[in-house]
């Protein structure tokens, strides 16, 4: 049992906790605040996959842009406490926890039956930068550009269309 | 890489993590909670994207997690923006009492 046996527990535990309270916390701003732990969780695990440039693209763009627009949003709302009215175990839920529940094990059968032929060779991947901003983007930019192009048409799209959505007059 | 913990236990968080988002978009009736869920199953597909990569010694699962990391950016603004379009209009994000676009 290596560091990265350790360090993947705790980080998988902690990431499933805190998406848990995403679900199960009253206030909107509570479940804002578990999915901003849930981020940062999830980047520890991307580093473990060696995945260092992602993992930083994570922490800045959803915790430090997507998530601070849920938080303007939710406060803009001015939205308190859900005040529940209903009975606590509906039909819509028992229906979702039976979905969520059937779909989750069809998913972990499938994946345990994958054979787990180890073709990662770890220290000459290392060795080539695996992972690095260098190598990732020389394939952004010679294999994938025409996406990233149409990514960067995406992005200004839904900026435009955001204020012409949120906008009260036009 | 002995060690190294093997790929199936990635996949199977990316999995419990797709099921919680699912849950909670079937559940919640919050809209802007129902996107934070929304976010939680990008995530999952992110996780087994890069659990992939690392698995193949390959970037382009990295610069799809990269355009899944920039479509959720672009989501979330659209998003917003129609949930607060709503509330301008109803005085709610409640998705059981806007029913509009219910037959």
């Amino acid at each position: 049992m290596s560091i990265e046996h350790v360090l993947f527990g705790v980080f998988a535990l902690l990431t499933v906790v805190s998406a848990v309270m995403v679900i199960v916390a009253k206030s909107p701003i509570s479940s804002a605040m578990s999915l901003v732990a849930t981020f940062f969780f999830l980047a520890g695990i991307y580093v473990l996959l060696w995945a260092h440039t992602v993992a930083v693209l994570q922490v800045l763009v959803y915790t430090g842009a997507i998530m601070v627009l849920f938080l303007f949003v939710i406060m803009l709302l001015n939205l308190g406490e859900a005040n529940v009215t209903g009975p606590r175990v509906t039909l819509a839920r028992v229906a979702g926890g039976v979905a969520a529940a059937g779909l989750l094990a069809v998913l972990v059968t499938a994946i345990w039956r994958i054979p787990s032929a180890s073709t990662f060779t770890g220290s000459q991947a290392m060795s080539q930068g695996f992972g690095t901003l260098a190598v990732i983007g020389q394939t952004i930019y010679t294999r994938w550009l025409l996406p990233f192009e149409a990514v960067s048409l995406l992005l200004l799209v839904g900026m435009v269309g955001a204020v012409v959505v949120a906008k009260s007059r036009i | 890489m002995v060690h190294s913990v093997d790929i199936k236990y990635y996949l199977v968080l990316a999995a419990v993590l797709f099921c919680l988002g699912m849950f909670g978009v079937l559940v919640r009736r919050n809209a802007l909670v129902v996107f934070m869920c929304v976010e939680l199953m990008l995530n999952a597909a992110n996780l087994t994207f890069l659990a992939f990569a690392r698995q193949n010694g390959d970037a382009t699962g990295h610069v799809s997690a990269f355009f899944v990391i920039a479509v959720a950016a672009a989501e979330a603004s659209i998003g917003l923006a129609i949930v607060i379009a709503v509330f301008r209009s109803r005085g709610t994000v409640n998705i059981e009492e806007i029913r509009t676009m219910k037959h």
